[in-house]
C-alpha cells in the first residue's frame, strides 16, 4: 500500500479515535435517556471504524492497531482539530456530529473509489454504518436548525471542515488533544514493561 | 411524546410489543426505535405507534354475571370427569347384562 494512501487512512482513523472519545464523553449525560443510548452506540462505531482503518495500516508497517492508537505522541497524530474540541453544549456538540458526517461522506466515497479492493471495502462497510450517524445527524438538524445556538456554532465550526477532507489543511493540534491523549492513553501507559494485553 | 415500539422477530411471526421510547417527534422516534430495537439484527420489521393513538380498554362489564360468556366460566373439568364416570358405569353394565346371555 502506497505511503501516501497510508497517511491518508491513518488521517480518518485518527479523526474517528479522537471524536468517538469525545463524543463518548456524553455518555451518562446525554440529554434524555434515548440519545444517550444513540450517542454512546455512534461513539463506539466511530472507535470501531478507527479500528479497522488501524488495523489495516498496522498490517503494512509491521505494527498492531493498539500500537498506533495509543503510543504514539500528541504531536504524530494526524486527526484535524475540530475532533479535538472537547465541547460541552450539546448544540455544538450536535452542529460538530452534523458537520463531521457531512464531510465523512465525501470523504468514503472517494475511499469508496480506491483502487486497493481491501480500503475499498472496508470504506463501503463503514460508510453502511455512518448512513445510520447521518441518519442521526440530519434529525437533530431539522430539529435545531434556526435555533440561534445552533446556528451560531454551525457557523463557528464550519470553516474547520475543510481539514477533514485536505491533509494540506490539517494544521496545528489544539492544546486540548494533549489532556484527551493523556486520558486516553494512561491505562496503557501505566502497564508494567513485559506484561501483555 | 412516548411512542410505543413493537418488534417482529422473523418474516411472518407475529409483531409484539417491545417495549416504549420517548422522543420529540416522528423521526426522533424512528431513529431511537431502530437504535434501541433494531440495530442488531433482532427485528424484521417494527411498529412504531404514538402511545396517544393506542385505543385503550381496561374494564369489560359484566353486570348480569353471564360467566358461560368467559372462557374460565364454562368449566369442562368436572363435567368431563362426570361423563367419563357415566361412560365407564354404562360399559361395565353393558358387560355384565352380556355376560348374562
Amino acid at each position: 500500500m502506497h505511503e501516501k494512501v497510508q497517511n491518508t487512512l491513518l488521517e480518518i482513523a485518527d479523526d474517528e479515535l479522537i471524536l468517538g472519545w469525545r463524543d463518548s464523553e456524553w455518555t451518562g449525560i446525554a440529554p434524555l435517556l434515548e440519545e444517550d443510548v444513540a450517542f454512546s452506540s455512534i461513539a463506539q462505531n466511530e472507535i470501531g471504524h478507527a479500528r479497522a482503518l488501524y488495523e489495516l495500516v498496522a498490517r503494512e508497517r509491521g505494527t498492531t492497531a493498539d500500537a498506533l492508537a495509543f503510543d504514539r505522541s500528541p504531536d504524530e497524530y494526524r486527526c484535524a482539530p475540530i475532533v479535538e474540541l472537547r465541547l460541552l453544549d450539546w448544540g455544538q456538540t450536535i452542529a460538530r456530529h452534523y458537520l463531521y458526517e457531512e464531510a465523512d461522506a465525501i470523504r468514503l466515497e472517494r475511499l469508496k473509489q480506491s483502487g486497493d479492493s481491501e480500503v475499498a471495502g472496508l470504506a463501503s462497510k463503514i460508510d453502511r454504518e455512518e448512513a445510520y450517524h447521518r441518519m442521526h445527524a440530519q434529525m437533530w438538524f431539522d430539529r435545531l436548525q434556526g435555533e440561534p445556538r445552533f446556528t451560531a456554532a454551525l457557523d463557528e465550526l464550519r470553516p474547520q471542515t475543510t481539514a477533514l477532507l485536505d491533509s494540506e489543511l490539517r494544521g496545528e493540534h489544539t492544546s486540548e488533544l494533549t489532556e484527551l491523549w493523556e486520558e486516553m492513553t494512561m491505562v496503557r501507559r501505566s502497564q508494567p514493561t513485559g506484561t501483555k494485553w | 411524546m412516548i411512542y410505543e415500539v413493537f418488534r417482529q422477530e422473523r418474516k411472518g411471526q407475529p409483531l409484539q410489543h417491545a417495549g416504549s421510547v420517548e422522543a420529540a417527534d416522528d423521526h426522533f422516534a424512528d431513529v431511537y426505535a431502530r437504535e434501541q430495537y433494531g440495530r442488531r439484527g433482532e427485528s424484521t420489521a417494527l411498529w412504531i405507534v404514538p402511545r396517544s393513538a393506542v385505543l385503550e380498554i381496561h374494564e369489560f362489564v359484566d353486570e348480569l354475571n353471564r360467566n358461560y360468556h368467559r372462557v374460565d366460566g364454562y368449566p369442562l373439568k368436572e363435567k368431563l370427569k362426570e361423563a367419563r364416570e357415566r361412560a365407564a358405569s354404562a360399559k361395565s353394565a353393558g358387560a355384565l347384562s352380556a355376560g348374562k346371555d
